[in-house]
């Protein structure tokens, strides 16, 4: 695996990269919270409230040009207070860059839809809303895209088992299609992979080291 | 169901005369190129709002593919876009090397980039040939399923499938090509532009082909970006775009070919974007086999790829290296990255986050065809109801990739 080799604290900082101004102008627009280079890949975060304005911004402003979204799509972090991550993919064929923006969200509160910047998105907002129940704003078809008629629940959370609540067969007898509940013949096995020596923090008896090490964390 | 409501006499009603019904066209219609249901609000044989459901065909693989090792994700992909299975694999195969920090040695680059467009041929045949019988003519698919046959069994020869291939892993590809397979595609790359030759003479010039195409279903290039459209149906409509191009990866950089670009972004342009780029995928073998050197086809890591068979007989270590990999996998570390590849039909993407794991934390699919089958609805505005079927041809739409 090659990782970055730690650079030198002395050593001047490299001159920024074209990403890395692409990011600082990115940062600059007003509701961009933030920004980041990952992998090669420019990030920037912005609020629900300024999202429509700033990305008009990024698709209008000719140092960005953004005029393709070309993917949108919602992470679920059940963990997190504000549970959801909207992921929108940009894309600019003039000057062949690309930025991904990200806006958090909780399962109530809804996302302003985009869907008059960039007429595509509608049917991305209907499957986030299918598939993770994050609601879009402004949106005026919301319904559901992929799953089934008559389909409840939101099938990409974490929290939604994957062999589903219901399961759907013909009925013979009845001479119809019948949703039943999901009945396993054996349980859903999930494996923990995490070995001990890579994943586990805390070992028994050892809560000394693991209070140090996430205090060293919290400091820097 | 064509009506007039008169009123009643002395009643203060109006009259309102119409003749607008709604058809149903699908899921199980020949001309839906899968399980589409479109919903027609037609006023005579006009269109005038088309609602696309889509779904029939959905299987949840971005939730199965969070429960399963980067490994076992990978045959997700070839039953995506069920016409082109090595492009969707190649995707997932970037983005996890991406993540990992691996790069694939240059035999299966190279290899990559030769069955990418062999699978590419392969899907504009099938697009082609059946776009052409939707509209009515019917040789052009006898002729192309035969061609299609001929590069299904250079599938089967390097994979050992005819279509779900599993071939392309991250870390190169999943075994080296039989010995004499290059001769077989370089003398089939030879006899394989004039079957395009014949092809056209069915079609390019065909007058009631060019009846029903020319001028329907015309996006202009604002609207192909709006709508965002990639591939065949956005450089029809003049927008000079090409990921192997603009944002090369593997070995796309070192190969030369022409990006065609149409003028009219008709059904016709889209027809012969395609037709263009079979010529271009030629080139690309034809270089792809010239400059390909002997060498390894996935990366010496043994941590990342699987020890051969001669190796796990020897080698203890061999032995558990291949266990591992087989029953857990590689840990890939926490990250994320948007990986898109030119894929036959435009842009797919994966959107994969990583959380440390041995599995996908979310793998979004950016399914090319989710884009243009959304604006069939613009596309078919005050079009005939026949010309639905030429737009939806026009625009290769297969239901595996959008309804994932």
């Amino acid at each position: 695996m090659a990782e970055a080799e730690p650079v030198a604290e002395a050593a001047p900082p490299p001159p920024p990269s074209g990403l890395e101004l692409l990011g600082q102008s990115v940062a600059s627009v007003p509701g961009v919270t933030g920004f980041r280079i990952q992998g090669g890949e420019l990030v920037a975060a912005t609020t629900r409230d300024a999202l429509v304005a700033a990305m008009t911004t990024l698709r209008d402003d000719p140092r960005f040009a953004f005029e393709q979204m070309m993917d949108l799509c919602g992470v679920d972090w059940p963990g997190r207070t504000e549970r959801f991550d909207v992921v929108y993919n940009l894309l600019s064929v003039s000057l062949n860059q690309r930025v991904r923006v990200i806006v958090a969200t909780d399962a109530a509160t809804p996302v302003p839809s985009v869907h008059t910047v960039w007429p595509v998105a509608t049917w991305w907002e209907r499957e986030a809303w299918d598939l993770f129940g994050i609601v879009f704003s402004g949106q005026p078809d919301l319904r559901r895209i992929l799953t089934d008629y008559g389909f409840q629940g939101h099938p990409l959370r974490k929290d939604f088992p994957l062999t589903g609540y219901v399961e759907v067969r013909y009925d013979e007898d009845r001479k119809q299609v019948v949703n039943e509940p999901v009945r396993l013949t054996q349980d859903f096995r999930s494996f923990d992979f995490l070995s001990p020596w890579e994943a586990m923090t805390t070992l028994p008896g050892d809560e000394k080291v693991f209070t140090e090490r996430s205090a060293e964390q919290a400091k820097g | 169901m064509s009506e007039t409501l008169v009123p009643e006499i002395g009643s203060s009603g109006r009259t309102v005369e119409f003749d607008g019904h709604s058809i149903n066209f699908g899921p199980q219609h020949p001309a839906a190129h899968g399980v589409l249901r479109l919903i027609l609000e037609l006023d005579g044989e006009i269109v005038e709002r088309a609602d696309p459901h889509i779904g029939l065909l959905h299987r949840g693989t971005e939730k199965l593919i969070e429960y399963k090792t980067y490994m076992q994700a990978v045959p997700y992909f070839d039953r995506l876009d069920y016409v082109s299975p090595m492009c969707e694999e190649h995707a997932f195969a970037l983005a996890v090397e991406k993540l990992l920090g691996i790069t694939a040695p240059d035999r299966a680059q190279w290899i990559r980039v030769l069955f990418a467009e062999i699978t590419r041929v392969l899907n504009h045949l099938l697009n082609l040939t059946t776009y052409a019988l939707d509209v009515g003519a019917i040789t052009p698919s006898l002729w192309g399923f035969e061609e299609r046959e001929k590069l299904m069994e250079f599938h089967e020869a390097a994979s050992g499938a005819r279509l779900h291939a599993n071939y392309f892993r991250p870390g190169g590809v999943s075994k080296d090509l039989p010995a004499g397979l290059t001769d077989k595609i370089a003398a089939w790359a030879d006899t394989f532009p004039k079957f395009i030759d014949d092809l056209e003479t069915l079609l390019t010039n065909n007058r009631i082909w060019k009846q029903r195409t020319v001028n329907i279903g015309i996006f202009s290039a604002e609207q192909a970006l709006a709508w965002g459209f990639s591939g065949p149906p956005l450089r029809a409509s003049g927008v000079p775009w090409d990921l192997r191009r603009s944002q090369p990866y593997d070995k796309y950089a070192e190969v030369e070919f022409q990006v065609p670009v149409g003028r009219n972004g008709d059904c016709y342009d889209r027809y012969l974007m395609r037709i263009y780029e079979l010529r271009e995928s030629v080139k690309i073998i034809k270089q792809a086999l010239a400059k390909m050197q002997l060498g390894p086809v996935k990366v010496q890591d043994r941590k990342f790829s699987p020890p051969t068979r001669g190796e796990m007989k020897r080698s203890m270590e061999a032995l558990i290296h291949h266990f591992k990999l087989y029953t857990e996998g590689y840990h890939v570390p926490a990250g994320a990255t948007y990986t898109a590849v030119e894929s036959p039909k435009g842009e797919f993407g994966v959107y994969l986050v990583a959380d440390g794991t041995n599995k996908p934390y979310r793998c979004k699919i950016r399914a090319t065809g989710f884009a243009f089958l959304q604006a069939t609805d613009v596309m078919t505005k005050r079009h005939m109801l026949a010309d639905v079927c030429a737009i939806i041809g026009s625009l290769d739409v297969v239901f595996g990739e959008i309804d994932r």
